[in-house]
This record gives C-alpha cells, structure tokens and sequence, in this order.
C-alpha cells in the first residue's frame, strides 16, 4: 500500500471522503511540522478536527471569513509554513475567488485549498451550498493544479501528491461517502494522469469525481446486455488535463462522453472538449452534467438520478452516442 | 529609540530623494499614482531607513522584516524605495508601467525583487500580514510585519476581517499604517464612502490606535518605536493623517490627482515644489530637534 495509508478497504466504506482527508492531514502533519490547518468555522464540517485535536497550535480558524482565510494562508507559505485550507468548495472558490486567484496564484504560494461538499454532494442544503461552478472558476486560473478525486483513495493520493508538487492546489471533494472504486491506494496515481478503471473500445466515458463509480457501473452493465466495450477514464487532474489520454480515446474509441457533477459550462466537459478540438480529429461528443441551471434539492444521489449523471442517465447517453454513425473514414457528411 | 537631530535630518533628506525619484518615475512613465505615492512616502521612509532588518544581498532572508504594501496602486513610490536602496537596479525605474518591464503599476512579488506580497487588489494586504505575523510566532522568528493600508481600501470588508483575526490572535509583532490621505479615485473618502470616525472603528475591533500626523518624521518615529514598545497583547495601529501628493503644492490634497500626469512644464513646477517643501522641513526640524 502506498504512502502509509493506514485504514483497511473496509474501513474506507464507513469513512466519509473528508475524514480520509482529516486523517491524510494529520499523517502528513506528523511528518511534516511546516504544515498548517486553516478554517472557516467548518472544522467539524471539514472533518479536519483530529488535527486540531493533536496540533492546536498549528490549527487556526478565523471564522466565518474566507477572504482572509486565503490571504492569512498566502502570508504563511511565504513565510515557509505550507497551509491546508479546507471549507465548503462554493465559499472556496467564489467566495473567495480574488484571494484564489491573486494571494494563492499569482504569486504561486505552496498552499493547498481542500474544497468540501463540492458538486450537488450537499444536496438537500440548496444552490447556496452546490459548488456547480467551482472546476470551471478554479481551472482557469494560472499556476494552480486542480484535481477531483473519485473517491476515498483517491483523495488520499491527491493530497499527498499536493504536499509534493509545490505550488498552490485546488483539490474538490464530496460531503459524505463516496462509493469506493479502488481497493487501496496502490493503484499507480500519478498527477495529470488519467487511470483506466475499465477498458473498452466502442466508447469512452472520461468522468470525475462521484461520476466515476457511475460510469463504472455503466460501463459493466453496457458490457453484460449490450455487449459494448466502454472505456472509463478517470480523470482525477482537471487541470492540467491528461491529453494523451484523451487523444488516445478520440483515436481509438471516437466516440467521448464526459460526466461530471459540475455545470457542462467551463468543468470537465469543456476541457476534454478543448482537447478533441485542438486535435482536429473527429469523434462523437456528449457532455453529461449540470445543463446550465440550477440543481434540485435533495439527497446527492437522487439529484445525479435527476441530472442524468447516474449510471442509469450514462447508460441512456452510452446507447444514444452509439447510434451516431462515427466510423474511422473521411466522409463528414454522415456523421453528427 | 529617540530620534535625534542627525538622523532627523537624515530621514528628510532621504524622503526628499525618494519624492524626487517618485516624480522622475511619474514623468518617465508618462503619468502615476502620484497623489497616493506622495502621501506614504514619508512612512515608506522611516520604515526602510530607521526601522526594518532587511539584507539586499539576500532579499528572502527568512529572519527580515516583512513590509507589505497593501495600497498596491502606490507601487510609484515603492519602486524608487526598492531601487534605491538596491534591490532593483536604478534604470528600472526608467521601465515603470512600459511594455515589457518588471515594473508595472502593481507589483508582482515575484517578478520585484524585495516586494513580500504581490498587491493591487484592495483589502488582502493586512490578511496576508496576519499570516505573515502568525508564522513568525510558530516559526519562532523575531521579525515584524508592517502593513501600509490605504484608507480608501478600508471601504473593502476584506479588512476588517483580517483586523478581527490580527486582535483575535493578539499579534504584537504586527504593525500595521493606515495612510489616512483623505481622497480616494472618485473623491474625498467622507463623500464616496464616509469612514469616520475611523480611530473608534479600529478601536473597536481591537487595536491599539495611534493617531500621528503621517507626513511628519518625528511623530512616525515616535509612533513606531511605541509599537516597538507594545508591551499588552493589542496589536497596534498608526493611524497617519497624511497629505495626498504631500511635496508637490499644485496637487496637495485634490482627489484628482490619484493618478495623473506630468508633462515639462509640471515637472518643472514639482521639481521646484519638492526642493521648496524640503527647505521647509529642515527648518522644522532645527527648531523642532532635541
């Protein structure tokens, strides 16, 4: 097992996502006396409170202020000290956006933002609470690396990987559980590196996030009635984007559906989309998502049945992009 | 420390320097933040000339003293500090705001050497000076954090969050200068956004306020060393009642000149001003040094 991750498969199912954060925070700070926590009042929230248990001196909450959350942060990795601010991922990124963008990247300070209940995942608390615009805010800022981890694992790795690359990180994770779709760690994470969770040549579904497992899911049941091969990336690095992965799938699939739980304006979407463009290669494309409006209440896993971003709405996508007659030849006219 | 008549002396000369290099930057670069350049040059001063531990040679040492300039907008007058005392090379004052140069209006910490936050975006500078200020304490480091807040930028809410946490967190080894100059781009403070009464406002939020005449050498000096002095667990905050373009007669205390430009004629004119306003400030302080 990599890194010294120290709970069980088992025991990743009944940790949420953000106390495998909390405790990869806390082994890191263990190691690593430089390291800081910081807050907005979402200590509990942000399952960051062992930390603060065991490093009181190195904790700070500041409140419910998240402007000077980040610009406290920017002064104390210049100073040397390497700070993990961990909020609700709305309030990390819009509310906070100047400080994102001017204190942490432009002056591409060593700070790492843990954004919470991200995407639609604290669904019953509103659009207040959604982060549908955060990956589309955060990758378009210079010098920061944004990753959305598709599960506890994963998170794990994201965040040791954000201590050893330095430079400001933008790492967007789910309130609550997540289903888990690696059985450890050591399954090769690698920054900006797509992983192949299932292979497939008919199609392939790039996901992030939550959406991954969907997929997965899809892709397997594809498998079993329809007899499709489905390629699953998991695209855990949104910025910078694994283009050789993505290219590679254009090429060998041509068909591309993309599914993440964030707005199709700006997220995952567009970026696999800038990709495919720039290539000049054709291939069939379809982006599941938030369609440009605002999400329903309720649990996260009704609003994604909602959304069409469930295995059920990826399986209907799957079947609808297969119909697009997309074969490997130069007659344009046949194709969508 | 008390200021004596020498270094006194010392301190004018320097600042007159420094408001003759900021009006060359002014007239190279076209036009300038001048108004606002003017009015915190005689804190810029002190701070580098008297107070702050800083080695040219190594700009990142990690034991100097951090000096954050959160009014970014007066990066006019903290590039002829910056440059003379060698951190930058002279000539690149000569580049300020012209394609290409390392020198634009507001400057990138990474790019001007001896800049410790990148500013320009109005209200980060005292939240990034409470990081600063708090590493210092976990990192166990005796240096001191200064922070020059515009009063305009006061209007930003980003402020008052960071002075809640500066209090909250007692930091002692902050100090913090608010270059009271009364006028911001749109016109006087009271009239754009009223900030008065503004000591209280401090007060409240837990500061130690000391109210000087920002343009005055002496009372600078006499303000930082009761910083220095701080022996509660209040942070303490200078609250300089400044001059916008201090030096320059013509453009003393007109909003208009928040920004503006100097063609012959007017640099001519400021030359002769500034020589006239330091004649005066010497004679001030042969009467006024102990």
């Amino acid at each position: 097992m990599a890194g010294g991750l120290s709970y069980t498969a088992e025991q990743s199912t009944s940790l949420s996502t953000a106390e495998i954060y909390g405790q990869a925070l806390v082994e890191l700070a263990e190691q690593h006396p430089e390291v800081v926590a910081l807050t907005a009042d979402l200590a509990k929230s942000t399952k960051i409170g062992d930390f603060q248990k065991k490093f009181p001196d190195r904790f700070f909450n500041v409140g419910i202020a998240e402007q000077n959350m980040f610009g406290v942060a920017a002064g104390m990795a210049k100073a040397g000290l390497v700070p993990f601010l961990s909020t609700f991922s709305q309030f990390a990124s819009f509310r906070s956006a100047d400080q994102l963008h001017t204190d942490l990247c432009y002056q591409n300070v060593n700070a790492k933002v843990i954004a919470t209940h991200s995407g639609t995942s604290f669904g019953q608390a509103g659009s207040t609470h959604h982060a549908i615009c955060d990956l589309a805010l955060t990758r378009s800022i210079p010098n920061l690396t944004v990753i959305c981890p598709a599960d506890g694992y994963e998170t794990y790795n994201a965040v040791m990987a954000a201590y050893n690359t330095p430079g400001p990180f933008y790492i967007r994770i789910n309130r609550g559980f997540d289903r888990v779709l690696y059985k450890d760690a050591d399954y090769g994470f690698e920054l900006g590196k797509a992983v192949e969770v299932h292979e497939g040549t008919d199609l392939t579904i790039i996901a992030c996030g939550s959406c991954v497992f969907q997929a997965l899911q899809a892709a397997e049941f594809l498998d079993n009635a329809d007899g499709l091969k489905v390629r699953v990336l998991d695209m855990h690095t949104i910025k910078p984007i694994d283009r050789d992965a993505i290219l590679k799938a254009v090429t060998e699939t041509r068909r591309i559906i993309t599914v993440e739980d964030h707005t199709v304006i700006g997220g995952l979407g567009s970026a696999v989309a800038e990709v495919v463009v720039e290539s000049g290669k054709g291939c069939a494309f379809k982006k599941l998502g938030i369609q440009d409006e605002f999400a329903p209440i309720g649990l996260h896993e009704d609003i994604m049945s909602t959304l069409g971003i469930d295995s059920n709405g990826i399986i209907a996508a799957v079947r609808e992009v297969m119909k697009a007659d997309f074969e490997e030849d130069n007659d344009w006219d046949d194709e969508f | 420390m008390p200021l004596s008549k020498q270094e006194w002396l010392n301190l004018e000369k320097k600042a007159n320097e420094l408001r003759n290099l900021c009006l060359d930057t002014t007239y190279w670069a076209g036009s300038g933040h001048i108004g606002g350049g003017m009015s915190v040059m005689d804190i810029m001063t002190v701070c580098y000339h008297k107070y702050m531990h800083i080695k040219v040679e190594e700009p990142n040492w990690e034991d100097r003293d951090r000096f954050i300039l959160s009014k970014g907008h007066a990066g006019i007058a903290y590039a002829p500090v910056l440059c003379d005392l060698g951190f930058n090379d002279k000539e690149m004052l000569k580049t300020f705001n012209l394609s290409g140069s390392k020198m634009g209006m507001h400057f990138d910490s990474n790019k001007v050497v001896g800049v410790d936050a990148s500013t320009g975006s109005l209200g980060h500078g005292l939240s990034i000076g409470v990081g600063t200020a708090l590493a210092a304490r976990l990192l166990k480091k005796d240096y001191k954090t200064f922070v020059v807040l515009g009063d305009g930028e006061l209007d930003e809410g980003s402020n008052w969050e960071a002075a809640m946490s500066a209090a909250h967190y007692k930091l002692t080894n902050l100090i913090t200068f608010v270059d009271r100059n009364h006028n911001m781009i749109d016109g006087p403070t009271e009239e754009v956004m009223a900030l008065e009464p503004l000591a209280d406002k401090w007060e409240a939020f837990g500061f130690i306020v000391k109210k000087i005449d920002g343009n005055n050498i002496k009372e600078l000096c006499e303000a930082i060393d009761f910083a220095y002095a701080n022996e509660t667990d209040k942070p303490v905050l200078i609250l300089c009642d400044t001059v916008k373009g201090c030096g320059i007669d013509f453009i003393e205390g007109d909003f208009r000149w928040h920004y503006g430009a100097f063609d012959d004629a007017k640099y001519e004119s400021g030359k002769k001003a500034l020589e006239e306003t330091y004649k005066k400030r010497v004679e001030r302080v042969e009467k006024e040094a102990e």
